[in-house]
């Protein structure tokens, strides 16, 4: 029976004129775009600097903002006034105010002081801004300071605690890096989790459903043959992922290939019984996409695509719990990027079995051939 | 004679509602029974039950020798089913929607392929079989439709309502091929509201507000309320319906 | 007039009749709000952070206990040797290794010098930037208690002044992404599925024959919408105000005018759709696809736009929805006034005007 089934499931895709274009250039789009314009990155920060004091210590911080490569200069000016609408034109993120005396007051030892004002409509941007900026005044202030201070005074009795830094698994910290792996696991749950549910509630709608209801095809049968067209569609999409990772962005995973294709399985088959249970309770299609869509939503929200789980309060955290696309997705960026292996993602894989076990048991108890 | 579809007492209630309300009857092998009634008079209803698509609230029924509601699994292999809309995939063809359906109700492949082409010559399909069944017209469809309900050889088919929307010329056609499936042992189910095709019935039921207000043959309804044909039968009775449209 | 009334009175009723979709609609915004304002941030907090200690003294110990006490970091492991630091890693147990140099104390009272290497899992480059900002604050600071501060008598000390948002809230950025997404969601997708499906069950046939204009067909699908989205428009402003403290600082008046010009913009949007897509899952999806996901991404929602490559930044430009936003954030949170967000109106009203242009051609041409 289940011969027949697909058999009718693949000459149906195969004839959809919508469906097969959507598989294909879907991931394609999704991977080529979203990597570009999904970085919290901080560049091109402009600068609008009000000068009142002309000085050669103004000059002198003013060039080194420039020459720091985060900062562009918009303007100098010598009003707080014309400054701000640069802001408020979007022409600036952030002002720097040096007030008039500021290198006399400093030479003078009498502290030197600037005003530094940020756009925090963005707040971590106007937030990150501020730092920069700051650190390259400190930068300066050290500088200044060695020149200033008398040799000996600096060297003595101070012990000093040095900092190296190293960054692993991502050392160029390239945030697309970060992105890619999780973009595949937001493209195969759309595809999915989506794709199969559309499919059921579809028959439903049309009336061929009672056709199969009347018919001793079992349930389980019945289901298994919805599903298993959209896990080889699925399995496809991820190497597609794999292709695209490698060809565009030379992202090779650093573990193995085989963990992934185990996760991914499993995966395909919690994500489709999620999609499988609405669509046993949706009365119609519209119904259906909808509730899916919502729920998806939610889902990638809360699936540390975007903002990290461990920043979120308990709450979030608990939610957290219960998405299959959290785990995933920890999976994906684990495996590629710091190697991981099966054993080491035993946590992830125990979740996401039950997941899948729970979904497709309700899945499967919930359609009623008869009401 | 042996009684492919027996019914007692069966009832269907939806909350206060009661849909079906104790019908009881018998239909034997091989005959053509006409299930009439007006909309929303219970017909449709009684008859998911018999499929097995909608369980009893109570009563008795059993389709050939299987309990309804305990074995509607076994009933399912049984029967055939055609509904108001067809269920036929438009987005197949003509050959591969008798080839799922021949499947499901376990033919394989040979007897499939086989039986296929026997049918395509005594319907004159030769040309539509590689057509998508939705770029159909309506008659050749419910002609496919009615012979993959029955592709399997089942004892009883049950056909909802099957020819709605055709001209009378099509219906005519449709029933020559009810016909042939009574001849060839299938007991035929048929609910319909139009009552010209209750006299090709052997015997018909007549559902008003969810009970059997009569069952007979088609001659001895006329004879019983001295009517000239079903049509004025029917109006006889459903004049006394309760349940309004 | 009267069957205009009685066709938008139908479909109200569609839309109260299914009441799923319709509790997903009012809800939506609200859970966004919720999320969006107290789940997605970037701050730090209880980061999971490892030790790695090859000889414990009174140094390295209390560093690891105020690194512990600090609410940004949770030290969850103590390691050894450097062997374990890619198992650490690899367990996803740390994001962040503190690891001291052997005889850390000693060497810092006898050599005056001692080193400390953070090792961070860069995988997400911003948080691996946060952590070590903020480990070498924690450092920093206790270096400070504990070496007494020299002070400096030519420091530049630096007033710092975050304008509009002193607090950071993060809301404020993207509770004008929120209004943008959900009210294009409403209108464009919504809309869209519902002309479809009247396409796909034959109804609109029925409607086109009726003595009524095609524009009043038209109008009677978008009324209902227009309303639910201004219950939304009411329900995030709301919140937003109350809930997340984000205030409306310029005038409410240039908000509710820029704002019905979107929907204006969103439902021409749907329409448009419902007149290329041929079933529903294809308005659904056109609608996912070509709006939804350019929106979330392209608008400056979430993301910034100047970071984008040049490419993407004009396409951006094409979205509704980021001059929209664009708008909001000037009148909410900047407090300016009208003349300030002429350009995004003209830019909104254009788009409408050509949007309802195209559609309207292309319902006639189906027409006939």
């Amino acid at each position: 029976m289940l011969k027949y089934l697909l058999r009718k499931e693949f000459r149906q895709i195969k004839r959809n004129a919508f469906l097969p274009r959507l598989i294909f250039v879907f991931p394609f789009m999704v991977l080529l775009v979203f990597p570009w314009a999904a970085s919290y990155e901080i560049k091109n920060l402009n600068i609008s600097i009000v000068d009142n004091d002309k000085s050669s210590f103004s000059r002198d911080l003013t060039q080194k903002i420039i020459s720091s490569g985060y900062f562009k200069l918009t303007d100098v000016s010598d009003s707080y006034h014309k400054a701000l609408y640069s802001i408020e034109k979007h022409e600036a993120d952030i002002i720097l105010q040096i007030p008039a005396s500021f290198e006399k007051n400093v030479v003078n030892a009498q502290g030197g002081k600037v005003m530094i004002s940020a756009n925090a409509v963005n707040g971590m941007k106007g937030g990150i801004a501020m730092t920069y900026l700051s650190g390259i005044v400190a930068d300066y202030n050290a500088t200044i300071s060695k020149k200033l201070l008398p040799a000996s005074i600096s060297q003595s009795g101070t012990s000093i605690i040095q900092i190296d830094q190293q960054y692993r698994f991502n050392a160029n910290l390239n945030y697309r890096v970060y992105m890619v792996p999780a973009l595949m696991v937001m493209i195969l749950s759309l595809i999915c989790g989506f794709l199969p549910a559309v499919s059921i509630v579809f028959e439903k709608e049309l009336g061929t459903m009672e056709q199969m209801n009347v018919s001793p095809v079992p349930k389980a049968t019945f289901i298994l043959a919805k599903l298993i067209p959209f896990w080889i569609i699925g399995l496809i999409v991820i190497n597609i992922g794999f292709f695209v990772a490698w060809a565009v962005y030379g992202l090779v995973p650093a573990g193995h290939f085989y963990t992934i294709y185990t996760f991914a399985i499993i995966y395909i088959f919690t994500v489709s019984g999620l999609g499988l249970i609405i669509s046993n309770f949706a009365q119609s299609l519209q119904q259906a996409m909808f509730i899916i869509f919502f729920f998806m939503l939610v889902f990638i929200m809360l699936s540390g695509l975007y903002t990290p789980i461990d920043s979120m309060p308990e709450w979030a955290k608990w939610i957290a719990a219960f998405n299959p696309l959290k785990y995933f997705m920890e999976v994906m960026r684990a495996v590629y990027l710091k190697g991981s292996d099966i054993l080491q993602l035993w946590k992830q894989l125990a979740a996401l079995i039950t997941f899948t076990i729970a979904f497709n048991v309700v899945a499967v108890l919930s359609y009623r051939k008869s009401s | 004679m042996d009684k492919v579809i027996a019914a007692n007492n069966l009832t269907k209630q939806f909350g206060h509602f009661t849909a079906v309300d104790h019908i009881s009857f018998e239909v034997e092998r091989g005959e053509i029974f006409g299930f009439l009634g007006a909309n929303g008079a219970g017909k449709t209803t009684a008859m998911r039950m018999l499929c097995g698509l909608s369980k009893p609230t109570s009563g008795i029924g059993k389709v050939a020798g299987y309990d309804i509601r305990t074995q509607s699994e076994m009933v399912k292999k049984n029967i055939g089913y055609m509904s108001q809309k067809f269920s036929l995939y438009d987005d197949l063809k003509v050959w591969e929607n008798i080839e799922l359906y021949a499947g499901i109700y376990g033919m394989n492949d040979r007897e499939i392929k086989e039986k296929t082409d026997k049918l395509m010559q005594e319907l004159n399909f030769e040309y539509e079989r590689n057509l998508l069944v939705g770029s159909l017209p309506l008659g050749f469809k419910q002609k496919l439709a009615f012979s993959v309900a029955i592709f399997h050889h089942p004892q009883v088919v049950f056909l909802d309502e099957p020819t709605g929307g055709v001209d009378p010329v099509t219906r005519r056609m449709f029933w020559e091929l009810i016909y042939k499936a009574a001849e060839d042992g299938i007991t035929v189910f048929v609910t319909t509201h139009y009552m010209d095709e209750a006299e090709y019935c052997n015997r018909v039921s007549i559902m008003v507000d969810g009970r059997i207000e009569a069952l007979d043959s088609p001659m001895n309804l006329r004879k019983k309320y001295d009517a000239g044909n079903m049509d004025d039968v029917f109006q006889k009775l459903a004049r006394k319906s309760q349940r309004t449209e | 007039m009267k069957q205009l009334l009685s066709f938008t009175r139908k479909e109200f009723y569609h839309i109260l009749r299914d009441k799923p979709t319709i509790l997903i609609l009012l809800l939506m915004p609200v859970i966004q709000i919720i999320l969006f304002g107290f789940a997605l941030t970037t701050e730090v907090k209880d980061t999971r952070v490892a030790v790695l200690i090859p000889e414990n003294d009174e140094v390295t110990s209390r560093l690891t206990e105020r690194i512990n006490a600090s609410a940004y970091f949770d030290v969850v492991k103590i390691i050894h040797n450097n062997a374990e630091i890619q198992e650490t890693f690899r367990d996803g147990n740390a994001k962040l290794i503190v690891s001291f140099e052997q005889g850390f104390a000693s060497k810092l009272k006898h050599d005056g010098i001692a080193h400390i290497q953070l090792i961070a899992d860069a995988t997400d480059p911003n948080a691996a930037n946060s952590f070590t900002f903020y480990i070498q604050n924690i450092i920093a600071s206790y270096q400070q208690e504990m070496m007494g501060t020299l002070k400096n008598p030519y420091q530049i000390t630096p007033e710092v002044k975050m304008l509009y948002n002193p607090q950071m809230i993060s809301a404020f950025n993207f509770v004008p992404g929120v209004l943008g997404m959900i009210l294009i969601l409403i209108c464009a997708m919504m809309t869209s599925i519902a002309i479809v499906r009247e396409k796909e069950m034959g109804t609109m046939e029925i409607l086109l024959v009726s003595p009524m204009k095609p524009i009043y067909t038209i109008l009677s699908k978008i009324t209902p919408y227009f309303v639910l989205s201004c219950i939304n428009f009411t329900t995030i402003i709301l919140l937003s105000v109350f809930l997340l403290k984000v205030p409306i600082t310029g005038s409410f008046l240039s908000l509710v005018v820029v704002s019905m010009l979107y929907i204006f913009v969103a439902l021409a949007l749907g329409l448009l759709i419902s007149t290329i897509a041929q079933s529903q899952v294809a308005a659904m999806i056109i609608s996912g696809m070509a709006l939804m996901i350019p929106v979330m991404l392209l608008s400056g929602m979430i993301f910034p736009i100047e970071n984008m490559p040049l490419p993407l930044q004009i396409f951006s430009n094409l979205i509704p929805a980021r001059w929209y936003i664009s708008a909001v954030k000037s009148v909410m949170i900047q407090g300016l006034g009208f003349s300030a967000i002429l350009k995004e109106m003209a830019v909104l009203g254009f788009m409408a005007i050509v949007l309802v242009g195209i559609s309207m051609k292309k319902f006639k041409v189906r027409l006939e």
